[in-house]
Formats: structure tokens, C-alpha cells, sequence
């Protein structure tokens, strides 16, 4: 397994693989699955998650909270007003997954549900932009789950871990390797992308309103994939970074470890806790969750014990 | 350990990969140890999986498990509606496992027959999950690799006798887990293996005058 950037970059540059290659080789090691099959494996990943941003770009229809449905087919239908077609269907697809995904729809949590809708849209809205083929996408998704793998065994990729920034930011950072890499971005460009993706969505917390998968979740997925392209196209034309990768992931798991608890998924703070959202959590029937929010609290109370016999 | 697919999925029905997909893999893993659907279960939630599960289906979906339902398959939606007509009665309430427990755990106390099971576990993020407790034997089981969990004497060979008895067919042990706290003169053992343990096997080993109780936990993300 891969710990590090550093060692993957070192292990790809040993064995003279690519880094697709190289998480593909460990995977077949670790598993003992063939490429083949490992491979397929993610061609089912990229219809899923191509499944799922169609059903959430068609279905109008709310979530049961109200809150997300429909919001990814109204902004495509309005079609682009301050850039070009790209960047506002990638917007939408990223806000699309979110909503199947709030339906109880069948998605790919990459790396997990609350952030499923970063890679897929920067993916699949660049892959024919940028005429990739799907081989090309397959690696590209090796080279995103290399980065992932990296960023939870260092930092996490848990909202409850590590607050929005573990969540959104790996998936961020994940797809933004993927570009740089399927771009042709050396080892020190990808390092890069990384490393400027996750600076910008540094100590971000998990706030979810109502305690649902929904908002900020949806809108948060569309800014880090915009964020993902950003610090890819830096990458790409040389800009540089001073600090090495590997430390701005160690900084995003010490900046999560030491993050409130009220700001990592327990929606008692943040967005979750403002009058506003109290109201939608006290529509949604939360009460006890109300109840805790008013009282600025973390501790469950009042709770009837139930243990093993 | 974080595998490639912990990252790429999982494959799942939404909204989350913690109070949804890692509660129905709860549900599935109980109702795996337990030899089938259970025909009561009351489950016990704790801490955030309690406060925020309503909208995130985590009843929904722990029910689905119970079911036998894996968290990408889509009847997962309608596990209530699906519960009633198969004849599985489950009771939801909210627990309090003390400071110690993970925010997402759960209870469950099941019903087969004449069997009667009880387990905690938890629910520790990205779908991934944790079995912490079966019959008050503390066990550590991930359910992303198959394993047979034995109650067997606690006598000298027990662990060497049934890793052999796996290792004749082929199978490898990944994990071995022993705990003799819980009952004196009896020790749980938990084995992880690379592949699925057949069920011929595990009737083999039930026949052992020292084995007491067997259960099979097939691996989830086959």
C-alpha cells in the first residue's frame, strides 16, 4: 500500500510504471484480483456514476426533506451565462449525483456518499472535452483512488474524521491528480495539483443542515469540483507550490483532528445550527436533534439504556 | 488498511455512506451470523446514528439488511414495505452505549427460531463497518472479508485444530481472533479468510463434539 506521495512517485519511478500502473499493481497484489478484473471494476464505477448524474439531471422531483431535486436540471436548462458550456454542466452534474443520492439513489461514494459528486463531474464533463477514451478514464480513476488511499491512511476522508475538507477536499484532490495526470502533468505537477487543491478547502467543516447528505452538500461538491480544475490548470502550466504534498495532507488531518466536534457531520454547528436550520430540522421531525442544537450541546441525554443481556 | 474500492465506492444506495450503507451492512452481518432473516429484531441506535438517522434511512436500511439486502440494491428503498410482507417485525430505540461507544452504533438483539443473538457494532465511515460484540464475546470483524466466527472449549489446539481443518480445504486464514473473557470455559473465535468458507465446511466443523456453535459471515462486497 501506498502511504505516501512520495513513495508512490519513488515506487512508479523504481518499477518504471506509470502511477495507474502502480495502484493497479498493488491493488493485484493486495487482492489477488487480475487487472482484468480490477479494471471492470471501475468500468462499473464510471456507469454508476454516469447513472446516477443522468437520473438526478432528469428527476424534478424533491428529496423528502425538500431541500435538493431538481436544482441541477434547472441550472442546465438555463444554460451558461459567465462561462462556457463546460464549467456549467460540470456544476450541474456535481449537484446531480447530490440529489440522486438524497432520493435514495444508487450511487458511487468516491471516496464517500457526501462527496460523490466531485470526480464524476470533473471526469465525465472533461473526459469528452478532452477527448479521452474510457481506458484513459479507467486510469484516470486509479490515479484518483491512489490519491485517496493516500489521503486516508495520512489525514481521512471522513466528514465525522475530519470535517467537509476530508470529504469534498479529498474527492477534490482526487480529481484533480486524475487531470493532471491524464493531462501528461509529471509527478511534481500532480503533487501540485494536490497540494493546491487542498490549501483552498483547508479547515472547511461538515455542516449538514438538518443532519442530511444534502445542503451545504450538494453546492460544496460543485465549488470543489471547480476547485479540482483550478488547481489542475496551475499545476499544468508550472505553477509551484512551496510546501511538499505530503505535508499539506499531514496539515489537513491535524487541522480535522483538532476540529469541534460540532463542525464534523453532528450538524450542532455551522450552518446546521443557525436559526434557519434549526427550522428545516425541526420540519424534517428532529426533534431530539432541535433539542440539542438550542442547547449547544454534544451530549445525548435523557436516552433509555438497551445493552446485550 | 484502505483498499482501492474503500476509495472508488462504495457502490451504494444513498444518502450516506455512514447512517446508510454502513447500517444496512450492520443489518446484513447480523442477519449472516444469525443463519438467515431474523423473525424479530430489536435494535438499539446510538449517539448520531439515534439523532440524524431519520433522514438518512438508517432504519431504511438497517432493515434492508436484515433482509439480506447488500447496500447497493435498490429494494433497500422499500425494506419496510418488503419487512411486513416476509414476516420481519423490527423495533427501533434509541440507546445510550455510554461515552466509549463509536457515534454510529447500534444494538441488535434478533430472533430465528430458537435462536437468539445479540450483537453490537458500528458504523465507522465510507461504508465500512465494525462488529464489536456477539453474545458479550468482544470481536473485531470488518465484514469486507469473509469469516466464520466458533464458539469451541477453550482448550489447548482448538485454534490449531480448526485453522487445520480450514487450511485441508484449500482456504486461507487471514485473521485469527480468540476471546475467552465472556464465558469461562468457552472461547469465540473469529477467523477472517481470504475466500468465502463453503458451508459444507462449516457443517464439518459443527459435527466437532468441541465446537458448540458456528456461524458463517459471507464477505459482503463479493
Amino acid at each position: 500500500m501506498i502511504r505516501s506521495f512520495a513513495d508512490w512517485f519513488q515506487e512508479s519511478e523504481a518499477r518504471g510504471l506509470d502511477l495507474a500502473r502502480t495502484v493497479e499493481r498493488l491493488e493485484v497484489k493486495e487482492t489477488g484480483a487480475s487487472p482484468e478484473a480490477v479494471r471492470e471494476r471501475i468500468r462499473d464505477a464510471l456507469r454508476v456514476m454516469r447513472q446516477a448524474v443522468d437520473e438526478g439531471l432528469a428527476e424534478a422531483r424533491a428529496s423528502s426533506s425538500g431541500l435538493t431535486g431538481g436544482r441541477s436540471g434547472r441550472l442546465l436548462a438555463d444554460g451558461p451565462r459567465l462561462l462556457g458550456d463546460d464549467f456549467t454542466t460540470m456544476l450541474a452534474r456535481a449537484i446531480a449525483t447530490l440529489e440522486t443520492n438524497a432520493r435514495m439513489g444508487l450511487i458511487m461514494a468516491t471516496p464517500t456518499a457526501g462527496a460523490a459528486g466531485v470526480v464524476p463531474a470533473v471526469l465525465l464533463t472533461l473526459a469528452p472535452a478532452r477527448e479521452w477514451p474510457e481506458d484513459r478514464l479507467v486510469d484516470a480513476m486509479l490515479v484518483a483512488g491512489g490519491t485517496g488511499i493516500i489521503i486516508a491512511e495520512r489525514a481521512s476522508i471522513a466528514g465525522a474524521g475530519g470535517g467537509c475538507q476530508a470529504e469534498t477536499g479529498s474527492a477534490a484532490a482526487m480529481a484533480s491528480a486524475a487531470v493532471t495526470w491524464l493531462e501528461g502533468g509529471s509527478h511534481d505537477q500532480v503533487a501540485t495539483a494536490v497540494a493546491l487543491t487542498i490549501q483552498g478547502m483547508l479547515g472547511l467543516i461538515c455542516d449538514p443542515v438538518a443532519g442530511l447528505v444534502e445542503i451545504p452538500c450538494a453546492y460544496r461538491n460543485a465549488s470543489a469540483a471547480v476547485n479540482a480544475v483550478a488547481s489542475a490548470e496551475m499545476a499544468l502550466a508550472g505553477l509551484d507550490f512551496p510546501i511538499p504534498v505530503d505535508q499539506v495532507v499531514d496539515v489537513m488531518g491535524d487541522v480535522g483532528s483538532k476540529m469541534d466536534v460540532r463542525f464534523r457531520e453532528t450538524a450542532l454547528g455551522g450552518l446546521a445550527a443557525t436559526p434557519a436550520g434549526q427550522e428545516i430540522a425541526a420540519r424534517a421531525g428532529m426533534t431530539e436533534l432541535v433539542q440539542l442544537q438550542r442547547r449547544g450541546s454534544t451530549k445525548g441525554e435523557g436516552s433509555a439504556r438497551f445493552g446485550p443481556s | 488498511m484502505t483498499t482501492l474500492f474503500d476509495i472508488l465506492g462504495p457502490r451504494m444506495v444513498g444518502p450516506s455512506s455512514s447512517h446508510t450503507a454502513g447500517a444496512c451492512r450492520l443489518g446484513y452481518v447480523v442477519q449472516a451470523v444469525l443463519g438467515g432473516m431474523p423473525e424479530r429484531a430489536h435494535v438499539g441506535l446510538h449517539g448520531s446514528f439515534a439523532m440524524t438517522g431519520v433522514g438518512h434511512g438508517t432504519r431504511t436500511a438497517i432493515t434492508g439488511g436484515l433482509l439480506g439486502h447488500r447496500p447497493d440494491d435498490e429494494r433497500l428503498r422499500e425494506a419496510e414495505a418488503e419487512a411486513t410482507e416476509r414476516g420481519l417485525e423490527v423495533h427501533f430505540e434509541t440507546v445510550d452505549l455510554g461515552p466509549e461507544a463509536h457515534p454510529n452504533s447500534a444494538v441488535f438483539e434478533v430472533f430465528r427460531g430458537d435462536e437468539r443473538i445479540t450483537i453490537t457494532g458500528c458504523s465507522i465511515g465510507g461504508g465500512r463497518i465494525r462488529i464489536r460484540e456477539i453474545d458479550g464475546f468482544a470481536v473485531d470483524l470488518s465484514g469486507s472479508l469473509p469469516a466464520i466466527v466458533v464458539v469451541a472449549d477453550d482448550v489447548p489446539g482448538t485454534v490449531a485444530r480448526i485453522s487445520g481443518l480450514i487450511a485441508e480445504r484449500g482456504l486461507n486464514v487471514a485473521t485469527v481472533r480468540v476471546d475467552r473473557t465472556g464465558r469461562g470455559e468457552r472461547a469465540l473465535m473469529t477467523i477472517e479468510t481470504d475466500e468465502d468458507v463453503p458451508d459444507e465446511v462449516l457443517g464439518e466443523l459443527a459435527k466437532q463434539p468441541w465446537i458448540h456453535w458456528i456461524r458463517n459471515v459471507h464477505q459482503l462486497n463479493a
